[in-house]
Formats: structure tokens, sequence, C-alpha cells
């Protein structure tokens, strides 16, 4: 029972993350595309869910669904002059990027399907903030560091380029 | 049973997606939209990996920490660029974004 409820819960929210990638690439609207996208990212967190990722679950829909969905819609809203319609045009040869897409995607498949995965059968860590913290605390101490500054530099950087230079 | 072979199939449909709206959209957001969306494959497939390989250590969790700070950057400093380009060109149209010198 617990297995069925598990597969079906699996199929919904890979659905839903499939359908609203495909919208967002679809729809010639730019406005619903974001909103899509926004829908893609709360689907993959119910994923990450079913994946035992409870802490990761909560960060995706805090900083996807949260700060990125909403900034890309501000951004749409910014360089945008009048009407929606007809934002989100493609280019010419659709057809022939399709179809390299779809070769890429058959060599993946094959390759995922035929490497002999080693799957481990420990328990499965509870409780994973405190795993995830203990890790980056000490493991990855510097990468954690580095990805501060990383934040620091990226905010400084945005401001500065937003606001814009003096012009000579 | 659903098991990592599920969860890559779905990472890799998602890349593939991103893949083909990089390369045929022709607004820079809607790029930073896909760019995201590829992003996010990534992150599936290293959760994935971290649930079905190694379940007790969760290295790829704390993987995917690192990967969601390095794309908020990333799409900061983007939308950052888009507006600049806007404010200079009034276009965020890449096809007439051609000129080498401005």
């Amino acid at each position: 029972m617990d297995e069925l409820v598990y597969n079906i819960a699996f199929y919904i929210f890979a659905a839903i993350t499939i359908a609203s990638a495909i919208g967002v690439v679809t729809k010639p609207n730019l406005v619903h595309s974001s909103l899509l996208l926004a829908l893609c990212f709360i689907g993959i967190s119910g994923l990450y869910v079913l994946l035992q990722a409870d802490f990761l679950a909560a960060v995706q829909i805090l900083v996807y669904s949260g700060a990125v969905a909403i900034l890309i819609v501000l951004g749409i809203m910014l360089t945008q002059r009048s009407s929606m319609e007809d934002t989100n045009q493609n280019s010419g040869w659709r057809r022939g990027t399709a179809l390299i897409c779809g070769c890429f995607l058959v060599v993946v498949l094959i390759v995922i399907a035929t490497t002999p995965w080693h799957y481990s059968s420990a328990l499965v860590a509870q409780d994973t903030p405190s795993v995830i913290a203990q890790l980056l605390l000490t493991d990855y101490m510097v990468a954690f560091e580095v990805a501060a500054v990383l934040l620091l530099g990226a905010m400084i950087g945005a401001i500065a380029l937003a606001k814009g230079g003096k012009e000579e | 049973m659903i098991g990592l072979i599920h969860y890559l199939t779905v990472a890799a449909v998602l890349f593939v997606i991103g893949v083909y709206g990089i390369l045929t959209k022709r607004n820079i957001v809607a790029i930073l939209m896909c760019i995201e969306l590829m992003l996010n494959a990534v992150n599936i497939n290293l959760v994935a990996f971290s649930r079905f390989m190694q379940p007790d250590v969760l290295t790829g969790q704390a993987f995917v920490v690192f990967t969601i700070t390095v794309a908020a950057a990333e799409v900061a400093v983007g939308l950052a660029l888009v507006f600049r380009v806007y404010h200079d060109h009034d276009t965020v149209h890449i096809d007439k974004l051609n000129r080498m010198r401005w």
C-alpha cells in the first residue's frame, strides 16, 4: 500500500515537473512561462520530499519558487514595453533543434539504462538538516566560506550593474 | 518500484527541455529561465544519487546547497546585466544585440 502511494506520488510530481517545463519553452507569453517555471520548481521540491531530502525541499520552495521565479517575473516586467503578447517567440529552425535534442535524450537514456548501478543498502539518514550542517561546517568549510563570499560579490555586482556607472 | 533510473530519466528529460529552450528562445530572460531548468535537473540527479548510493552520508545534498547558492548568484547578476543591456539598447531580443562593440 505504501509503495503504491509512493509510486502514484512520484508519477504525479514527475508529470507536473515535465509538463510545466514543456510549457516554459512553448508558451508564447513570457509571463505565463515564468509562472509555469515556479510550478516546475514546486514539482521538483515534491520529488525531493520523495527522495527524503526534506530540508532541500523546503530550500527549493523558499529560494527557487519564492525568490528566483519572482525575480524573473520582475525582470520581465521591467524589460517589456507594453503588451506581453508574443514576447517569447522561438527562432526559425525549431525542428532541427528538436531533432538534435531528441538524439541527445535518446543517448542519455540508453546510458542510464545500460549502466550497472550499485545501490547501497545502508539506512537512510534521519534528521537531514543536522547531517548537512555537520558536513558543511567540517568537511566543506572552505567551500562554504567561498560560497558566502560569492553571494556577497554577486550582490554587490548586481547592484553596481543595475545602478550603472557615471557616463563620461 | 521507483528506483534511481526513474529519477535520472526525469532529470534527463528536464535537462533536454532546458537545452532546447536555450537553443531556440530569442529573449534573454527566457534563456535565463531555461538555464534554471538545467541547473534543477542536475540537482535532481545529485539528490537521487545521494539517496540511492550513499543514503547515510548525504554528500550529494550538501552539494545541492552549493548549487542553489551559485544559481541564485547567477540569476541575480544575469538579470542585472539584462537591465543594463535594456537600458543601453532598448531591447532584450538577442538577434538585435549582434554588435561586437558599443
